[in-house]
């Protein structure tokens, strides 16, 4: 085999296996750095309105991360987030495994809005939760509409089965909401 | 039984100070706890006869190569096929023996677990333990519900009275072993099911999981108190008082950050407006004996110590690292040592 | 896809078969010719020779024993102090889920598979397994399985939730990652290796043993091996069936496990113990077809009371599958029902009891020879029988509430397993070393190495008894001062050093042996079976005649020679088949020839199998090549250059 072919093979087997590593690897007591949520500002309380700027790579491997995806989930559970979100499905909150994000579907976003609050019954959850379990919080609620890589996500919850498992779930296109509809 | 201790003692010598531990199936200070001693000696001398019989018979067998004066049954001299008739007498034998041996045994064994079959219906009252990753939840229930008592990673028993105990899991398979009292019994999510304890002896005791359960399942214990009827009333009182109100500025301070940040939302502080349901109750955090379900001893230092950094204490235990402001932690720790 | 081979454009083809003028070395390079594989890379992949995926199956099972045992010694480490930090939480919980899961499924049931796969053909006189290229995909996939498990391992998303891996802890919500999930696939290889060789195993004791062996005149470890198949075959569809629902429940959201929707943990349990009690009998009934055969040798005459070893035998593998729910006596079930499985489980010792009774009067009756394989037996009984007891102590149900999941669990399967299986092992290997290699093994060092490890064992794993009534639970990666667990911890981690250096004495013994051992003819112990009649290490073809056999103890009852059969082909591979009770010769049967599909075959399973555990998809994408392979595999074959005649 040709050295260039050898040369690449390696470098995909390490890549490939070097995932394994940012999958499985947990977190407990998590950075500093990182942990920050950003802060409220009068420009982004408004549906379609969300941080803007990109996004700090090591906050996104919060949804590749299987720990920061479980913990998220016992979390949604335990934190009633189910009480008006359903397992996703929505009640008196909106549905969470659709297309529609009224406050971004990036993971910073999310977490923003987690950590804010907003307008019609969003509860603020900074001061709360630790800046560590908002981003967990995140990066579950990105599963259920199946933006984050199937093999860091659990098929299912020990509950009722109420959802499709996270690992079929489709990978809905993130648009913001149209005001009209809401 | 104190004579059947010492012998007990003498044959397991090894096991120094097992007997008097506060964590051994050696124990003997409940009444399951005491007929696991009784069965476990009469196996112990069963089985150690038919041991020293099966190594004498072969010793004897491997010695008997060096007697010149015997006819061996070997290929040598074409007999190897052959065997003797008391040979064969005595597999029968043996096989007769073992098979009484084990019948005995079982019976024996049978009839010990009858009696505490029998011992169980008479249990006087309820506590109901709930596991978590990686605590204990520990409700002693009463019809009337304001009177309920709920604590965590401590029981409270009163001596020579049997309790119920109602045995659940919020998450993984967990089990709830006292060695000193009695066996165990595993926590299974969606059944329940129940262990009768009857203390013989005060004390405190140690019981510890017996089921892995995860990533801290070596650090998930539980202190068993067991007390006269009087002091164990007076517990139950105690418990039943809400939460002591803060009494310097320092004590307010935490009290204001314990109800209305973090904490809240995982703890219940009964009388205060903490009341998360998902973590153990903080209420009289005090007056306990240990920290973080037998990890730590209670004392200040500790308190400062798991407030500041439970992820240093106990790594993947679901209270988080919050990053407390120094101020914030000498308030907290102060209010939590208040609530006695 | 096989051809004929190639001869000379002018040589007129003819059927040669053996017979009384076609012996001796003429006959020896006929059949070598046909029964030898092509050389080179293609040619180790591709062989079907059982002697040689038998030692590989050894040589790879001895590897995963140190990795096994490297687990150990780390474990020890860790729990030589009280509230030790050497290694973390996590890291133990890796530590000893990879302990047990490489040695209960990568070393315990593969090595006594392969020595099975080396000596049963041999021993019941044929010059192959009924099923060749099957035993070699199984070999495949069981190094895939291996490797698999172990490199996932050095990637950090090996398992960490114990080789029995619980549901819930396992499932979907609590086991995070892939960690279980490749744990479940690790198994799936397994059992398809381990179902694999019991099939070929099973068949060829039943219709490919040499002319008048009727089963009563089988050695013993052929029956120890007749036995372990079919429970193998019998045992192992539960843990794959039930491995393969949790891997259904952590990647497709299935409810088995799940108790809100109607599912049950305890379905967990039952299934896998249905599988996990007659697994430690898989690993144990074999050692004591080695300890039969090696008792028979060095005291110099057959075993005593051979139907009641059969019969033994048997009925522990009978009763194996009525003692399961002993694993579950904490879970709450009924009480009344427990009874039953403490008396079965009392039950089974009966058997092995008799079986030693007839290991000890056949020593007694005979004039023994102390080598060492003969110690190591010895060392076999003094240990299995106090873990022997130790079992029927926790059968009783009072008493195993109270010491389940305890060390002193953890003591008494070390002791059925370390002293009723390894050492056998022991003793085995340097008791057949010399027909595997031509070579002895050093004696001088072998009593060394069998006073160090048995010595070293005692002493690492006695304590544990008393640890375990002193309250220390299992899995537990630190234990609190002052509860009196110092002492037994700590001797035990000297112990396990102690093992350590005797298992490497052990290897090096082997290693240094196969350059450096005294030559060793045919039959260098004086032994009964009929291995011993060929030559050291055994040609391609075993036997140059398929022997006829009229006793138990053929070589030691055939003075003037083996009786041999005659009239099978040399220049096809050919085996004779007898009927399955009284080995009357019933037919001649082809025998497979090299081929590379069983290999390539493994490569796509095993390729399916990994990429499933990351999605579902790789199962539909991946069975084409799979299929493509087991086509290839399973293709017609045209006839050879010299077809035998029809009968019409």
């Amino acid at each position: 085999m040709s050295s260039l072919c050898r040369n690449s093979l390696i470098l995909m087997t390490a890549f490939a296996l070097l995932a394994g590593c940012d999958r499985e690897a947990r977190d407990v007591r998590g950075k500093p750095f990182g942990e920050t949520v950003p802060g409220p500002s009068p420009d982004t309380i408004f549906p379609g309105g969300a941080p803007r700027g990109a996004l700090d790579p090591r906050l996104a491997a919060y949804g590749r991360n299987a720990y920061a995806i479980s913990q998220g989930q016992q979390l949604f559970i335990r934190m009633n987030c189910v009480g008006c979100h359903a397992h996703g499905g929505g009640g008196m909150g909106p549905a969470l495994m659709d297309a529609q994000w009224r406050y971004g579907g990036r993971i910073d976003q999310i977490a923003a809005t987690i950590a804010e609050g907003r307008p019609n019954g969003m509860p603020s959850w900074r001061g709360k939760l630790t800046n560590q379990q908002i981003w967990q919080l995140a990066a579950f609620v990105r599963s259920l509409s199946g933006q984050e890589p199937k093999d860091a996500v659990s098929a299912r919850a020990d509950e009722l089965s109420n959802t499709p498992p996270e690992t079929q779930t489709r990978r809905e296109p993130v648009m913001p909401a149209d005001s009209a509809q809401q | 039984m104190r004579w059947r201790r010492l012998w007990v003692a003498l044959l397991l010598l090894p096991s120094l100070g097992g007997c008097s531990g506060i964590q051994t199936s050696l124990g003997g200070d409940g009444a399951d706890g005491a007929s696991f001693i009784r069965l476990f000696t009469i196996f112990l001398v069963v089985c150690g006869i038919m041991y020293l019989l099966v190594v004498a018979a072969l010793a004897v067998a491997i010695g008997r190569r060096r007697d010149g004066g015997r006819r061996a049954l070997t290929v040598d001299n074409g007999s190897h096929h052959e065997s003797s008739p008391l040979v064969r007498s005595a597999l029968v034998g043996w096989g007769a023996l073992i098979a009484v041996g084990l019948i005995a045994l079982t019976i024996a064994s049978f009839f010990t677990d009858r009696s505490a079959a029998a011992r169980a219906r008479h249990s006087s009252f309820a506590v109901k333990i709930i596991a978590n990753q990686w605590w204990w939840d520990v409700i002693y229930t009463t019809p009337d519900s304001s009177k309920i008592v709920h604590t965590a990673n401590e029981l409270h028993l009163p001596v020579g009275v049997e309790a119920e105990v109602e045995l659940q899991s919020n998450d993984v398979i967990h089990s709830f072993w006292v060695p000193n009292l009695a066996g165990k019994q595993d926590l299974i999510p969606g059944r329940t099911t129940d262990i009768q304890l009857l203390p013989t002896r005060t004390g405190l005791y140690r019981a510890q999981c017996a089921e892995f359960c995860g990533t801290q399942h070596a650090n998930m214990a539980l202190v068993v108190t067991v007390e006269s009827k009087a002091d164990f009333l007076n517990w139950i009182a105690q418990q039943r008082r809400p939460a002591f109100a803060p009494a310097s500025r320092l004590e307010l301070a935490g009290y204001r950050y314990v109800t209305t940040r973090e904490c809240s939302s995982c703890h219940n502080i009964t009388g205060t407006p903490a009341g998360g349901q998902i973590g153990p109750d903080l209420t009289h955090l005090a007056s306990r004996r240990t920290l973080a379900a037998g990890t730590l001893p209670m004392n200040r230092g500790n308190l400062y110590g798991w407030v500041a950094d439970p992820q240093s204490q106990k790594p993947g235990s679901q209270m988080p690292t919050i990053g407390l402001a120094p101020n914030d932690l000498h308030a907290v720790v102060a209010y939590l040592e208040r609530l006695k | 896809m096989s051809r004929p081979p190639k001869r000379p454009a002018a040589e007129k083809p003819q059927i040669v078969r053996d017979g009384p003028d076609l012996t001796g070395p003429e006959l020896a390079d006929r059949l070598d010719a046909t029964w030898a594989r092509p050389r080179g890379l293609i040619g180790w992949l591709a062989t079907v020779d059982h002697k040689e995926i038998g030692i590989r199956y050894i040589v790879t099972a001895l590897a995963f024993l140190a990795l096994g045992g490297l687990m150990a010694l780390h474990m020890r480490l860790q729990l030589m102090f009280p509230d030790s930090q050497w290694l973390g939480a996590g890291a133990f919980n890796e530590t000893f889920t990879m302990h047990g899961t490489t040695m209960m499924f990568l070393f315990a049931v593969p090595v006594m598979q392969g020595v099975q796969i080396y000596l049963a053909p041999i021993m019941v006189g044929t010059r192959a397994m009924a099923f060749p290229r099957l035993t070699a995909f199984s070999y495949y996939m069981y190094l895939f399985g291996g490797l698999f498990l172990w490199t996932a391992h050095f990637l950090h998303f090996g398992p960490d939730n114990g080789w029995f891996s619980y549901v819930p802890l396992a499932g979907p919500q609590y086991g995070i990652g892939k960690r279980a999930d490749v744990w479940a696939q690790t198994v799936t290889f397994t059992e398809i290796a381990g179902l694999a060789v019991a099939v070929t195993l099973v068949v060829t004791i039943l219709k490919q043993r040499a002319p008048g062996m009727t089963l009563a005149r089988m050695p013993i470890f052929v029956w120890a091996t007749l036995v372990t198949s079919l429970m193998v075959i019998f045992s192992m569809p539960s843990v794959a069936l039930v491995s393969g629902m949790l891997l259904s429940d952590r990647l497709v959201g299935t409810q088995f496990f799940n108790p809100v929707e109607h599912g049950d943990p305890l379905l967990w349990q039952h299934l896998f113990w249905f599988f996990g009690h007659p697994e430690v009998y898989i690993i144990f009934l074999p050692a004591t077809g080695f300890v039969s055969e090696i008792v028979s040798t060095f005291s110099r005459r057959a075993i005593f009371g051979y139907p009641v070893v059969v019969l033994s035998l048997v009925s522990t593998g009978i009763l194996a599958f009525g003692l399961w729910v002993h694993h579950m006596f904490a879970t709450g079930l009924p009480r009344v029902g427990y009874s039953f499985y403490t008396a079965a489980s009392m039950a089974v010792s009966i058997p092995t009891g008799l079986q030693i009774f007839c290991w000890i009067a056949t020593i007694w009756e005979g004039r023994p020879r102390l080598q060492v394989p003969m110690l190591y037996v010895i060392g076999f009984i003094i240990t299995f029988v106090i873990g022997g007891l130790s079992g029927v102590i926790i059968a009783a149900v009072p008493l195993d509430l109270q010491l389940h999941d305890t060390y002193f669990i953890v003591a008494h399967f070390h002791y059925v397993l370390i002293g009723g299986a390894v050492f056998p092992l022991l003793g085995a290997i340097t008791y057949w070393y010399p027909k595997f290699t031509g070579r002895m093994m050093s004696e001088r060092l072998g009593r060394i190495g069998f006073w160090t490890i048995f010595l070293g064992f005692q002493l690492a794993f006695f304590p544990m008894h008393f640890a375990g009534l002193m309250g220390m639970p299992r899995r537990v990666y630190t234990y609190p001062a002052g509860m009196g667990l110092e002492l037994p911890n700590m001797l035990s981690s000297i112990g396990s050093a102690v093992v350590a250096v005797a298992v490497l004495m052990f290897v090096v013994n082997m290693l240094a042996s196969l350059r450096a051992g005294v030559a060793a003819g045919p039959d260098p112990w004086d032994a009964p079976s009929l291995e011993w009649a060929v030559a050291s290490p055994p040609p391609h073809y075993n036997f140059a005649h398929i022997p006829a056999v009229e006793s138990r103890t053929p070589l030691w009852d055939a003075k003037d020679g083996l009786p041999v059969v005659h009239g099978l082909r040399v220049d096809e591979r050919e085996l004779i088949l007898t009927s399955v009770i009284s080995a009357a010769p019933d037919l001649r049967e082809p025998s497979a020839v090299p081929s590379i599909w069983p290999f390539i075959s493994a490569v796509a399973v095993a390729v399916t199998f990994i990429c499933s555990v990351f999605s579902p998809w790789a199962l539909a994408f991946g069975a084409v090549p799979a299929a493509a392979a087991l086509i290839a595999w399973f293709w017609p074959k045209t006839p050879g250059a010299n077809p035998e005649p029809q009968i019409t």
